[in-house]
């Protein structure tokens, strides 16, 4: 990631001002709130919508494009859903995770995600007839059930390598961002470990603690190990 | 020209696990020793609980020497070899003993005397076709003395069972005589692995805690274990972790007799007219310097170890360093790790705050312990149940076909079952073939252009067979546990990269079948030792680490006692 597209030096304000679209549109919840996490002022009118239909603009990622955006924020939505078990990957920050580390510590996949997210695209209007994002929740899914077996890969979508690698290379990067530590950008409001009962991180565990665990009765520390 | 420093006693390459150990004895007995390291310093702040940067991320990231020496890997010679994608070892004063498991086993007694044994109770047909497997040219009494001295020295915790031939049901039954008690008590136990317990008792077999260089108390002024859940290839921020970095090079370091120079890139061992080493090549970034030494001990892992020899050619030795009569890269195996078992439980197991060391093991069905008579392999396996688990590594879990890889329905079964897994590990014994060996890689080179290691090496029938024998064994334990679901991985075929690589540099006394002798010196450079899993010809069903730190304070104990002899 260079310095120019540090997160840390752009107020919110300042990404929708220039994406023209203040207050105007839903936003995709993922990249804004790791965008404005700290430092971005936090306008009142602005509550991000979970949904990520068609709403992503310039400006408002950091390493993939607006297209590229909206369709992984729509797959890792899938991936884990917010549901009846709880909110899922987007409202957990997935997106704002694997857009950032894109450019840092997932900068090798970044031709992968560009050619597979295209793919992906490509072989739900070929094979659904419309743009992923525009697909329903059971279509999408049927999608990501071809991507996932490796069905999608002989309709000239265009994956780098199997359509299931991608799969399992964006599943991955979803479980990091949902369930490593909240200092990465993602796990917000521990929605990955309050999901599996991860009771937290702690540097030390007496056997008192390990038997308060076994009767259930170890309190959750809901913080980053970097607090 | 590379810069001439001054001459040292010993040249130590690589201060990790092995060396680490061998620089203490040495630097005791009053020797001048320098201490090359490819890594640096680390310590408690480098040490975070964090499973993205440690598990996911394979943390430490500032010297990655290993990484750009990764080997590559085929199964036979009619197939090309790829380069693997990771290295499993890191490059730190301490090596990989930071972040290791930590297990500390002795090998069995059986270990030693495969050959002689299997002749003696079944008949010499029982040993594998195409294996060069060889009696050790010593039993187990010989190094028992070195086990000892290392379990204290080191720091091990655990449960004898067998002090001087008198057995300790709460230990191994099967493990050779021990001179006496572990230093400090086992890590402790959950309730699951009580219960694990429980369940291999009813079944008829001797449950044990297993060895570990991690203290449990207060142990010469470092902390016990505060089981915080990120051992796994974490290091430790109270210092529990025997790492040597904490440990004996700390202790030789107080001597003055050791001087640690990191990020220390060893190029080549240089040789004289007379075959006899004459010290070692390094680059600290683009600064080459020779350091000159009587004695070069070699303790880099064992891929290293030998390829440092295969790329040390002269006129002496034209096929690389010690390798006269070809047996660098020979009897090479990697410890078969497939055929791996697990299980789902109806109950929550409560593993977030565990370590791979803390477990349950059996031994009734590893090395000899067991009739084989009427089986179709020799050897077997030490069955462990450990707790150890965190978060991305929970939600990445088996669904064993109750869900799918994702969704609402994923998502549901790892709400209620991401505490209810456990995987076994099985450890076991693996052979050396005749087809499998190490040699450099024809196009594959390293950031300074030599070749990195080629492995051509394939897993035996008798592996096969004992990782389908010991699957039977562990699915039946977890299903006495109550498990709802076992899962059994598939048996595997290559010999690929591993923690746990052995051979390459074999000790024995015929050096025609050997590189180094009795005493872990070069049958051809009489002042060249080596150290580490390279010089072992046999795995059973152990972790190597503690043998391998064994047999290298033996070397260095046997090069202080014979100094004027070896030296020249």
């Amino acid at each position: 990631m260079t310095d120019d597209q540090s997160p840390r030096r752009i107020s919110r304000r300042d990404l929708l001002r220039s994406a023209g679209l203040a207050g105007a549109a839903a936003i995709l919840p993922g990249s804004l709130h790791g965008l404005a996490e700290g430092e971005g002022e936090v306008l009142p009118d602005e509550t991000p919508t979970p949904a990520a239909s068609g709403a992503v603009r310039s400006g408002l990622t950091m390493n993939l494009t607006v297209e590229e955006a909206e369709i992984l924020n729509a797959m890792i939505g899938r991936l884990i859903p917010d549901d009846e078990y709880g909110p899922g990957a987007q409202e957990a920050g997935a997106f704002g995770y694997i857009d950032r580390e894109l450019g840092g510590a997932l900068a090798a996949s970044r031709e992968i995600y560009r050619a597979g997210l295209l793919a992906l695209d490509r072989y739900a209007q070929y094979s659904r007839g419309a743009r992923f994002i525009d697909l329903d929740h059971t279509d999408q899914d049927s999608v990501l059930f071809d991507v996932q077996t490796g069905g999608a890969t002989g309709s000239g979508a265009g994956f780098l390598g199997s359509s299931a690698a991608f799969f399992n290379l964006v599943r991955a990067h979803t479980w990091q961002a949902t369930f490593g530590d909240p200092y990465y950008g993602g796990n917000r409001d521990f929605i990955g470990w309050d999901l599996i009962d991860y009771p937290g991180p702690r540097m030390a565990v007496s056997v008192e603690d390990q038997k308060l665990l076994e009767s259930g009765a170890l309190q959750s520390l809901r913080r980053s190990v970097y607090e | 020209m590379p810069r001439k420093l001054k001459e040292a006693d010993v040249v130590v390459v690589g201060l990790g696990a092995a060396g680490g150990v061998a620089a203490l004895p040495l630097a005791r007995a009053g020797l001048k020793v320098v201490g090359l390291e490819a890594g640096t310093w680390l310590d408690r702040r480098d040490f975070v609980p964090d499973e993205i940067r440690n598990n996911v991320r394979l943390w430490p990231f500032l010297v990655k020497k290993t990484q750009q020496e990764r080997p590559t890997v085929r199964n036979n010679e009619s197939q090309t070899a790829t380069q693997v994608g990771s290295h499993p070892m890191m490059n730190a004063v301490g090596g990989t003993s930071i972040h290791y498991w930590a297990q500390s086993w002795r090998l069995n007694p059986w270990d030693f005397r495969v050959v002689s044994e299997t002749k003696r109770r079944y008949g010499a047909s029982r040993i594998p076709s195409g294996s060069t497997v060889a009696d050790w040219p010593f039993g187990y009494d010989e190094l028992e003395p070195y086990y000892d001295v290392v379990e204290r020295e080191v720091g091990v915790s655990g449960q004898a069972g067998n002090i001087r031939g008198n057995i300790d049901p709460r230990g191994n039954p099967f493990e050779g005589p021990r001179e006496r008690e572990y230093p400090m008590p086992p890590l402790r136990w959950t309730a699951f692995l009580e219960r694990m317990a429980d369940r291999a008792r009813l079944l008829g077999w001797t449950p044990f805690p297993g060895p570990a260089a991690i203290n449990t108390e207060l142990y010469e002024g470092r902390s016990g274990c505060v089981y915080h859940g990120h051992c796994s290839r974490g290091g430790c921020h109270v210092d529990a972790k025997s790492a040597t970095c904490v440990t004996t090079i700390p202790k030789a370091l107080e001597t003055g007799n050791l001087k640690v120079i990191t990020s220390a890139h060893v190029t080549k061992v240089e040789v004289d007219r007379e075959g006899r080493v004459t010290g070692v090549n390094y680059r600290v970034g683009q600064d080459e310097y020779f350091q000159p030494a009587k004695v070069v001990l070699l303790a880099g892992y064992t891929y290293e170890n030998v390829r440092m020899l295969l790329l040390s050619k002269s006129l002496a030795y034209p096929d690389g360093l010690s390798n006269n009569q070809g047996q660098v890269g020979r009897h090479y195996f990697s410890h078969y790790q497939g055929a791996s078992v697990s299980a789902l439980f109806p109950y929550s197991l409560n593993s977030w705050y565990g370590l791979p060391a803390q477990g349950v093991a059996v031994d009734e069905w590893a090395d000899d312990n067991f009739d084989h008579s009427d089986l179709n392999f020799i050897g077997g396996g030490n069955m462990w149940v450990y707790s150890d688990r965190r978060p991305i590594g929970a939600a990445s879990m088996n669904t064993y076909g109750r869900a799918p890889g994702w969704g609402t329905q994923w998502k549901k079964f790892i709400r209620d079952n991401a505490d209810r897994s456990n995987g076994a590990y099985l450890q076991k014994t693996t052979l050396p073939y005749e087809n499998n060996y190490l040699d450099l890689d024809p196009t594959v080179t390293d950031s300074l252009g030599f070749p990195v290691i080629r492995i051509t090496a394939a897993l035996g029938s008798n592996e096969l067979r004992i990782g389908k024998f010991l699957q039977d064994k562990m699915e039946s334990w977890y299903r006495e546990a109550g498990a709802i679901e076992v899962n059994r991985g598939n048996l595997g075929s290559t010999m690929g990269v591993s923690t746990h690589a052995y051979g390459g540099t074999r000790m024995g006394d015929d050096l025609e079948t050997n590189v180094v002798d009795r005493w872990g010196f070069s049958h051809e450079a009489g002042n060249l030792g080596i150290l580490g899993a390279s010089v072992m010809g046999t795995s059973g069903s152990r972790n190597p680490t503690l043998t391998v730190q064994a047999l290298s304070w033996r070397t260095a104990q046997h090069l202080a006692d014979n100094w004027s002899d070896i030296a020249g």
